[in-house]
């Protein structure tokens, strides 16, 4: 039999037992019948989500009860249903009585469905006609061993009914044989009734026969129903599903709704349970129901609940106060500000009593280094919802505002788009009383200049990811020692760094400038700016500090030595293009994938960077049972996995992809021409090392890796950009609940997803589209330590700092058009949790840093891309040596 | 066993190529498109291709004849919009009989000629049916995930109408194409089993799945084994993909159903990917090598060409056919239980 949701289920002589989910049928399950009753359709939807998760491979529908309109609901749910890959991917089970509701079904699923059920029950008209109409919309069908006489209830029946309806089916209708599934009627045993002694037996024996002797067809059965006079007892009730099952699927019954959590390993039931529970189920003995009732008394399916130790609840109020804040624990503090409220004299009182002296204890221990960065950002969670609380009683009373101990102006430069890092720097500084102006993302600097002064900030924070923020930041310092102002310039992000902040961004500014790199400093550091009886020495010390470094670094710049650009092409890495196995892609051109389920990215996560954007140092496992933060790590990685299981059940972010793989050949030493049936359509500019290196050390660029023209070999490489849509909303969605936590969270979980994505599609490309490496089996650990085959190097990383060759990508790609991810002026991509990059194949291919260039090589690259001497100079200074 | 069978069991079919890409040539206007008979037609009618094979019948009959002179055996009829669904944009729902009707049996006259002359290849007509303009399966507001513009019903008597005419205007077999919603395809083929249980006639019915990007699956998000099976409930004369790749591209697609079902294989891709400007430069040979591709892995039984293919595509296709064998595959069922 084959079946189908948007994946295909096919089942053979070989294939395992087929569980058939069945929470999602309002006979079954009466929270179900419940959520549908009221209309929660997104709650019975994750029902239907949890049991896919959970490994049913068909899901039962059924909405056949007295008090809903079973043929709205089916077509209503089975609509929805079509709008989640993550449960439509499995079959679908069109379970009702009625075939008016099993029609209207029919009518809304696009893939191969099974009807459950028909029978001979109301005479063969009905039965012919129904099965021809299932036949005509393409679905396999359960047939009830039932006829005009009644329900087969033994061995003879039950053979009897299937026989006739099987020819009838095939013979009449001409139905495919192997599209016929018997469901011959499970029935309780041990119920204390001589009839029904041989329930479970008969039903085993007449599996048997009917595999045996009616071809192609499958047996499928509701098992619970054979354990139903043990309800109450789940320790019996799982072994005899496991025991029933055992003896059932040997003589062939394949299919059938089972619930796994009922359910025992056959091998791990005691000896002597399972003595008793064969006996009833194969009718081995005459007192068998007797003895296995007595037995029950001493079988005991007891089951722990976890609870949730609620004793702080019991402690003074300030302690439960503090409790929640440090504890980040949001539930229970509404209630305890409003009893804080009635107790104080005035609103503002429980601001700057009761959670001031919390936040201390939090501030304490941070400082202390007992609590980590998540945590804290957490306590400012509860922290924010009880300031929100209180602020209508605050503003009622009308007394002044308390003064926050200063003003900050938080932005991430123009051109740049990624704000996790500064995010996380305004809250804690937030939680420390300090009011922040935060402008987002892609400021410009008079922008910035002019809420500065209309909003009297008290300090500037900057922040930036990609190197041509650096220069924004520059300039913003400029600009600042232009109009004079006098306010302290705190600068942060990935591509910051000390040496840069002394260099480049100090000496353009008379005042404070600071490197801040880390969040848990930014509180010391701003509290020693802002100070007013120590800033100004602390000012001197910073502007001592900084030159010191400056005058130390410029030193050790300088002691390197460079070769000349035409010296470094003498030593291009070589590869022997005679030997060198030159792989055709399967298929060349440009592709989008724009279907990718973000469930299939979930495997290629790298999680260390994950704790790296929190404070949080050390290598996924490991760094889960850190001694130091283990503990911290494991319920952050907790909380992304549940965020990542929400974010899929709501596709609330969306991947798109769009990759070529082209003709290739290197020219001119440097540049790669990409060719369409021998036709240049673009050129890659690539930078060569220059830094002098010891004899037989080459000096490397990227044009390497691809076979020079006048080898006369056609080489190839390819080009891709990945996005991961939807990041900011989501964050945008948590932060308009006060939730900044979650927001910087999943903004830090789609940054994973777009790596993960970039990592999963470069598989993709190895092992099929492009299929050099067909045959690779690398496991997610040597993705990370990159042991593939092949590399991917992005515009702006190390082997290719120039960003202005993303430009090329996006030409080439038609990146914009296709998948929507655009460049910023500064080439920052948008969305931020995005990755773009080269695909080289070569075995010999492998990642090197460029260093610095020298400025014969920096004229020679303008005029190979045609852009000034000012241009290349801006996008490429920091690779410059001075 | 029909003609069609026969033939089939002899070598690797050809199908014809774009009808569109032929008509933009042609640069018809709006008065073009009416004709005399529309003149005062209250919307605007240009665009409207399916309308030519009534306003502009000897273009239709001059494209059907350059793709037999190239070497087709089987030519589609002009009504890939010919339903009320989709003619609704036009106001002319009333006219879909007529449409379909008048289409297969212009194609037909034309097909007959061709046979007549040469009696030892016969040619074929397929009516077209399209995918119309909606899908059954999914929702068009994404703020209303249960929300269908389309159901099963209206979709069936749609195609049921369609179904009637091309058969009553003489066409050989049914084209089933560019299914991007399987749901929607389903809808065309019970209607199909309705009018030949009402008629008791078999009709060879051709199906074709389109493959949207490399994620391997359809629009409505099954994969390509997921499709066939959801298909195979009904005996089809071939399964196979057109459109939104070309040759190339769609290799993958048609190796993962080949063998695993007995039906024939069909393939019609584009003319490569559109470039920046949305058309279609796949040359005819450089199509022509990813079509060898296919013959040489034995994968086809009927080949030809989607968006952006011409005569010449087809001419350079159907030599190559000729030279290959067509792909074995099960004896092909030819009537319906």
């Amino acid at each position: 039999m084959k079946l189908s949701g948007l994946e295909p289920l096919v089942l053979n002589e070989n294939s395992n037992f087929i569980n058939v989910g069945e929470r999602t049928n309002v006979a079954g399950s009466r929270k179900f019948l419940r959520l549908i009753k009221e209309e929660k359709y997104d709650e019975a939807l994750d029902i239907a989500r949890h049991q896919v998760d959970g490994g049913a491979q068909i899901i039962d529908i059924n909405f056949d009860d007295g008090l809903i309109d079973g043929k709205e609901a089916m077509i209503r749910f089975l609509n929805l249903i079509a709008a989640e890959p993550d449960i439509c991917r499995v079959p679908i089970m069109i379970d009702s009585s009625k075939w008016e509701i099993i029609e209207a079904g029919l009518q809304v699923v696009q893939g191969k469905c099974v009807v459950n059920s028909i029978s001979l029950k109301e005479g063969k008209e009905k039965f012919v006609q129904e099965a021809k109409l299932i036949k005509r919309y393409g679905a396999a069908v359960i047939v009830m061993a039932f006829d005009e006489v009644g329900q087969a209830d033994n061995y003879e029946r039950r053979i009897e009914i299937s026989k006739r309806s099987y020819d009838i089916l095939v013979d009449e209708v001409g139905f495919p044989s192997e599209d016929i599934i018997f469901d011959l009627n499970i029935f309780p045993v041990a119920t204390g009734m001589e009839e029904h002694r041989r329930n479970a037996i008969d039903f085993i024996e007449a599996t048997r026969w009917v595999r045996e002797n009616l071809p192609n067809v499958s047996v499928s059965g509701g098992v619970s129903n054979v354990s139903f006079s043990f309800r109450g007892n789940d320790g019996v009730r799982e072994a005899m599903h496991s025991v029933f099952l055992y003896y059932a699927i040997q003589a062939g019954m394949n299919m059938g709704i089972v619930n796994p959590a009922l359910l025992e390993v056959y091998d791990d039931i005691p000896k002597d349970l399972l003595e008793h529970v064969e006996d009833v189920i194969l009718d081995r003995r005459d007192d068998a129901t007797e003895r296995l009732l007595d037995f029950a008394e001493t079988v005991k399916g007891s089951k722990t609940e976890k609870g949730v130790d609620l004793t702080w609840r019991e402690n003074p109020l300030q302690d439960r106060i503090t409790h929640a804040l440090v504890k980040g624990i949001d539930a229970f503090i509404i209630e305890d500000i409003e009893q804080a409220r009635q107790e104080a004299e005035k609103p503002i009182d429980v601001i700057e009593g009761h959670l001031m002296i919390g936040m201390n204890v939090v501030g304490d221990l941070f400082g202390a280094g007992k609590m980590f960065l998540p945590q804290v950002v957490k306590s400012a969670r509860v922290m924010k919802k009880a300031v929100a609380y209180l602020n209508p009683f605050i503003e009622a009373e009308k007394t002044d505002k308390q003064e926050p101990v200063g003003k900050i102006l938080m932005a991430t430069v123009k051109g740049d788009v990624h704000d996790i890092g500064k995010n996380i720097v305004s809250v804690v500084l937030a939680c420390n009383n300090y009011e922040i102006v935060d402008m987002g993302v892609m400021v410009p600097p008079e922008k910035i200049i002019e809420t500065a002064i209309s909003e009297r900030v008290d300090a500037i924070g900057l922040s930036g990811l990609i190197t041509p923020s650096l220069d924004e930041m520059v300039y913003l310092a400029k600009e600042m020692q232009r109009q004079n102002f006098k306010l302290p310039l705190l600068i942060g992000g990935a591509t910051t760094s000390k040496a840069h902040t002394a260099v480049k961004i100090d000496t353009q500014y008379n005042n404070a400038v600071v490197h801040v790199n880390d969040a848990s400093r930014a509180v010391t550091v701003v509290g020693d700016l802002l100070n007013k009886k120590t800033s100004h020495e602390y000012v001197a010390k910073m502007k001592a500090d900084y030159d010191d470094f400056r005058t130390k670094f410029l030193k050790r710049g300088k002691e390197k030595s460079y070769i000349s650009i035409e010296e470094a092409r003498k030593r291009k890495y070589k590869i022997d293009w005679e030997t060198s196995e030159i792989v055709k892609p399967n298929e060349l051109g440009i592709q989008m994938l724009k279907q990718i389920s973000l469930k299939d990215l979930v495997p290629f996560i790298d999680w260390s960077p994950f704790f790296r954007s929190w404070d949080l140092h050390g290598k996924y496992p490991d760094i889960l049972t850190d001694e130091v933060v283990g503990e911290q790590a494991t319920i952050m990685y907790n909380e992304a996995q549940e965020m990542i299981k929400e974010i899929i059940a709501k596709q609330s972010l969306k991947a798109k992809a769009v990759f070529g793989l082209f003709e290739a050949n290197s020219i001119n030493d440097d540049d790669i021409s990409i060719q369409k049936k021998g036709e240049e359509i673009a050129v890659f500019r690539t930078l060569r090392q220059q830094l002098k290196k010891r004899e037989g050390i080459p000096n490397h660029a990227l044009a390497d890796f691809i076979a020079p023209k006048e080898s006369g070999k056609t080489d190839y490489m390819g080009a891709f950009c990945v996005g991961i849509f939807g990041a900011q909303e989501l964050a945008d969605s948590y932060r308009a609940k006060d939730d900044d936590y979650n927001g910087i969270m999943a903004q830090a979980i789609a940054d994973r997803f777009a790596e993960a994505f970039a990592e999963y599609l470069h598989k993709q490309i190895r092992t099929k589209h492009w299929g050099y490496a067909a045959n690779e089996d690398l496991s997610n650990d040597d993705l990370i330590k990159e042991s593939y085959k092949g590399i991917r190097p992005a515009p702006g990383y190390p082997a290719c700092p120039d960003h202005l060759e993303k430009e090329t990508i996006w030409e080439l790609l038609d990146v914009e058009k296709i998948i929507g991810v655009t460049l910023t002026e500064s080439l920052a991509m948008w969305p931020a949790a995005a990755v773009s990059g080269y695909y080289f194949g070569n075995p010999e291919a492998k990642y090197f840093g460029l260093g610095k260039i020298t400025d014969d090589q920096v004229t020679d690259y303008c005029e190979r891309k045609g852009i000034t001497k000012e241009k290349a100079r801006k996008w490429l200074h920091a690779n410059i040596a001075e | 066993m029909s003609r069609i069978h026969q033939a089939l069991k002899e070598r690797i079919l050809v199908l014809d190529g774009a009808m569109g890409t032929m008509l933009q040539a042609y640069k018809f206007t709006e008065e073009d498109f009416r004709g005399e008979r529309f003149k005062d037609y209250p919307t605007p009618l240009q665009g409207n291709n399916d309308l030519l094979s009534i306003t502009q019948p000897e273009a239709i009959k001059t494209i059907h004849a350059k793709y037999f002179e190239a070497g087709a055996d089987i030519v589609e009829t002009n009504t890939f919009s010919g339903t009320t669904i989709a003619m609704a944009d036009y106001q002319m729902e009333d006219l879909v009989y007529e449409l379909n009707y008048e289409s297969a049996k212009i194609a037909k006259e034309v097909a007959d000629k061709f046979t007549a002359k040469e009696p030892h290849k016969p040619r074929f007509v397929a009516g077209s049916i399209g995918p119309t303009n909606r899908t059954a399966s999914m929702s068009p507001d994404v703020n209303d995930p249960g929300y269908r513009a389309v159901t099963f019903d209206e979709l069936r008597i749609a195609y049921k109408q369609q179904v009637e005419a091309l058969m009553d205007g003489g066409a050989d077999l049914l084209l089933v194409e560019t299914v991007f919603d399987t749901l929607n395809a389903k809808a065309a083929l019970f209607a199909i089993e309705e009018v030949k249980e009402e008629r008791n006639i078999d009709i060879p019915i051709m199906l074709s799945g389109t493959i949207t990007d490399a994620s391997g699956r359809t629009l409505s998000g099954q994969t390509a084994e997921a499709f066939l099976i959801s298909v195979s409930h009904i005996p089809l004369l071939s399964i196979g993909f057109n459109c939104a790749l070309g040759a190339n591209l769609l290799q993958p697609h048609l190796e993962a159903i080949a063998n695993k079902t007995d039906f024939a294989i069909s393939a019609h891709p584009n003319a490569g990917l559109p470039n920046a400007f949305g058309e279609y430069d796949e040359t005819p040979e450089e199509m022509g090598e990813q079509i060898e591709e296919y013959l040489k892995k034995n994968l086809i039984n009927i080949i030809g060409g989607c968006c952006g293919t011409s005569p010449e595509h087809i001419s350079v296709i159907a030599k190559l056919a000729a030279k290959y064998k067509p792909r074995r595959h099960a004896e092909l069922v030819s009537a319906s239980h």
